[in-house]
């Protein structure tokens, strides 16, 4: 298994080197510049700034440029905050955007997996309409209306929480970023848990588990759950990818001090070393997160085996 | 030790501690303050942003600076005086003025200071502050040496200035943090460095504890400011509120004591929920359109005229904006000491009379809704530039002025006008760097960057040179206003819709504030109750 990672991950180093390149050049296809703004600049002054950023060079010297301070480990400073290097603007956010995504991946696996198995059980019970209704909520109504509804009712009227802030990572500001950024997920791995679930108890092994007699319990603990949490399982990977850099509308509404927002700003800004950045960040994640998922499917489905 | 000797020092003890604890928390007071966006720099010399402003305003001490009713007055020069040419500015630097290290702000700190800020390698974006200094252009443009720039130490505590021309708003200019002194040893030590937290030496009334981007800046009391009895408050914190919405809610829970910015959309409800904590007022800013005047058929004024007529900037004021902005018939906002802003002729007639002055003329040019006039108009993409083109597109519909609306993001959109592309009318605004007319009307001359509409005419830019040589203020600003008559009112080389409000929340415990058109509200004069 070991050999089989070492090997997954040398054939992503390919893929990570497209994914620069294309963004890398995409970026620079989108018309206007870092320096592009209400107010036009002197072009001396342009000029000046360019230089000091190496714009002024052919595009192809600069995509070289960067590559070689990539490998150096060296991200480059940023456009529109020059005094922070790329690698310090993410060594400040990305722990955040890392917490906040991971309480929320795990909260939602936990109670969104447990509310599913518990759906799928009592199917067509009061649970199951109630999860099912709860999860069709959490997946339609979007992130933008529960975060400022969530502000509303727990930091201004019952004044349980504050409104918004980091405090450094209080575990008071932390609960309504962690719930809104929790919810879409929540409802969507119920959704998940309990269709797998449902087809589990359906399977031969199940119905000849329970023929054997196996209490009720061990059943579904030990053979359905297996079988039924594959699919959660894909779908966590690039979730927990997603999640963990970061989500712009969270981070700006609760003013979290994340990533996420560089995804959004450092593109309309320009700011190509942030942006190309957050590419490396997302890839490099996602790589990885697709990974374990492959790895996690060998240890659950015992039919999985990597030589 | 005796009983009653043992109760009495526990008692005085614990009286001392009360009382130290007791004037602690008395000493301590905060003020958080909502500020729009992160600051792109903390070197005064390479920021431009109105967030950055608040900032250096708070760090730093120019030789002058702005009151809280935006008055300039003395900061690190205590006097100067100017020469009878208007050519010599001659500061007098304060004797206790001290940099938040210890050491003395003297003249070599504003001397190596302003050579920064014009040598090009500082790539400073505003280094065009310091242009009206002798040879700053020419230092800018790579084609002189810094140590050529019109400043001199004359000693420890004088500075002389030599300007190219009397320029009567140079006192203004130097309230941009441009012109602030940066400490030598601090930058030359630490390089780009210098403006981490710890390592940032300033002179102002503040200097910088803490910098977590996105998160928050903390400022703290600079016991070494000159005036340092004078300032109430300890400890400022600065919060990037990109999110107004969400600001105003961290506003009414207590979290900021104040926000830069409303959702104007809540402009009703909030004031009936926050009374006199919502500030809505005129600031130096103008939001225009502007027509492409080298490109028939817009070259002909006549035309142009005719479609600024058919704006109705009371509902554009009212109804999109919802009253956070107000109605502009001239490009200088009010509010200029010693400036009559030259108006539209129409701005005073009805909007029906109005309509038929338009129709008359877009008749005379044959155009109507028999015989449409295509127009392509182009704005950066935000929620109510995009009400205020359709709100316009409607308003010339009847005419038979066919809009069409082209919107992209602000970078692209401004790329856009500089590289002098094609339109037909276009968004832009202007804010004023220092509260001076010429500001804006240097927007219309000939050839300049601003100049997006390519307007060009010599009887314009000779009037805007009179007056640069006019060393009587009230001659200058007469002369002015004869430019903006020819140029704004009469040429529309830019079509003024609608003037900038500030909207600030203040809460009732911030004390010592003053609305004032710059918007400028340093810390140093506010405290809290």
């Amino acid at each position: 298994m070991l050999r089989y990672s070492l090997r997954r991950l040398a054939t992503a180093l390919p893929t990570l080197l497209a994914v620069i390149t294309l963004s890398f050049f995409m970026m620079r296809i989108a018309p206007g510049g870092p320096f592009d703004q209400e107010r036009a600049l002197d072009p001396v002054i342009r000029a000046n700034m360019e230089a000091a950023y190496h714009l002024d060079l052919p595009l192809w010297h600069q995509y070289l440029i960067y590559l070689g301070n990539l490998l150096r480990g060296d991200l480059g400073p940023s456009f529109t905050m020059p005094e922070f290097t790329v690698a310090e603007l993410f060594a400040a956010g990305l722990p955040v955007s890392v917490q906040l995504g991971g309480w929320a991946l795990v909260l939602a696996l936990l109670i969104g997996g447990g509310l599913g198995i518990a759906a799928a059980l009592r199917q067509n019970g009061w649970i199951d309409v109630a999860v099912v209704a709860v999860a069709t909520a959490g997946s339609t109504i979007p992130t933008f209306v529960v975060a400022p509804v969530f502000q509303l009712v727990f930091g201004l009227s019952l004044m349980w929480l504050p409104v918004g802030g980091w405090q450094d990572g209080a575990a008071r500001n932390m609960v309504g970023p962690v719930v809104c950024l929790m919810l879409p997920q929540l409802a969507v791995v119920a959704r998940l848990m309990r269709g797998s679930m449902i087809e589990a108890l359906r399977a031969h092994h199940i119905r000849t588990a329970r023929a054997m007699g196996l209490s009720g319990w061990s059943v579904v603990g030990r053979h359905a759950l297996r079988s039924a949490m594959l699919p959660v399982v894909s779908y966590a990977g690039p979730a927990a990818a997603a999640l963990l850099t970061g989500s712009v509308v969270v981070e700006t509404i609760f003013s979290v001090p994340g990533v996420g927002r560089y995804f959004v700003d450092a593109a309309l800004n320009r700011d190509y070393t942030v942006v190309m950045g957050a590419v490396v960040v997302v890839a490099v994640f996602t790589i990885v997160f697709n990974l374990i998922v492959d790895l996690l499917y060998a240890i659950i489905d015992p039919r999985v085996r990597y030589a | 030790m005796t009983k009653p000797l043992k109760s009495l020092l526990l008692g005085s003890a614990a009286l001392a501690l009360t009382l130290s604890l007791g004037t602690a928390a008395m000493a301590q007071m905060t003020l958080n303050r909502g500020n729009l966006d992160d600051p792109e720099s903390l070197d005064p010399h390479r920021t431009s942003t109105l967030a950055e402003a608040n900032l250096m305003r708070d760090l730093f001490s120019g030789l002058v600076a702005l009151d809280a009713g935006a008055k300039v007055i003395p900061d690190a020069a205590e006097r100067w005086a100017v020469s009878e040419d208007g050519l010599t500015y001659t500061f007098t630097l304060r004797a206790d003025g001290k940099w938040s290290d210890g050491t003395p702000v003297t003249a070599d700190d504003f001397v190596y200071s302003w050579r920064r800020v014009v040598t090009p390698d500082t790539a400073a974006e505003y280094a065009f502050m310091l242009a009206p200094v002798v040879n700053a252009e020419a230092i800018t443009a790579g084609k002189m040496a810094p140590d050529t720039l019109g400043i001199v130490a004359l000693d420890a505590h004088t500075v002389q200035v030599t300007l190219n021309a009397p320029t009567p708003y140079f006192l203004q200019m130097l309230t941009h943090q441009s012109t602030y002194p940066v400490q030598r040893a601090n930058v030359e030590a630490l390089g780009n460095a210098f403006t981490k937290p710890g390592n940032l030496v300033s002179n102002g009334a503040y200097v910088l504890a803490d910098f977590v981007p996105n998160d928050h800046i903390t400022l703290a009391k600079n016991a070494r400011f000159y005036a340092a009895d004078t300032v109430a408050i300890d400890t400022v914190n600065y919060y990037p509120t990109a999110d107004a919405a969400a600001a105003v809610k961290r506003f009414e829970a207590g979290e900021l004591d104040i926000n830069r910015d409303f959702p104007t959309e809540q402009t009703e409800d909030l004031s009936a929920k926050l009374g006199d904590q919502l500030r809505v007022g005129a600031t130096l800013g103008t939001y225009y359109y502007g027509f492409k005047t080298d490109k028939a058929p817009w070259s002909n004024p006549k035309l142009r005229q005719a479609i600024s007529m058919l704006i109705d900037r009371d509902f554009l004021a009212e109804k999109v904006w919802q009253d956070t902005m107000l109605p502009a018939y001239s490009f200088v906002p009010p509010g200029i000491a010693g400036y009559d802003a030259a108006a539209l002729d129409y701005a005073e007639m009805s909007p029906l009379d109005r309509e038929d002055a338009a129709v008359a003329i877009l008749t005379e040019l044959g155009y109507g809704p028999q015989n449409p006039l295509p127009m392509e108009l182009r704005f950066n993409t935000s929620d109510n530039n995009t009400n205020t083109a359709v709100a316009v597109q409607e308003m010339l519909a009847p005419f038979g002025v066919q809009v069409s609306l082209v919107n992209a993001d602000t970078k692209s959109h401004y790329a856009h006008l500089e590289a002098k592309g094609d339109f037909d009318i276009a968004r832009a605004a202007w804010f004023a760097d220092y509260s001076d007319p010429e500001n804006f009307l240097s927007l219309c001359k000939s050839g300049t960057g601003n100049n997006y509409t390519q307007y060009s005419s010599p009887e314009y830019d000779g009037l805007l040179e009179q007056a640069a040589a006019e060393t009587d203020p009230a001659v200058r600003m007469t002369l002015l206003g004869q430019a903006e008559a020819v140029g704004v009112a009469r040429d529309l080389c830019v079509v003024p819709l609608m003037f900038y409000s500030y909207h600030n929340l203040v809460s009732d415990r911030v004390l010592g504030w003053q609305d004032n058109v710059m918007d400028v509200h340093p810390s140093r004069f506010l405290s809290l109750q």
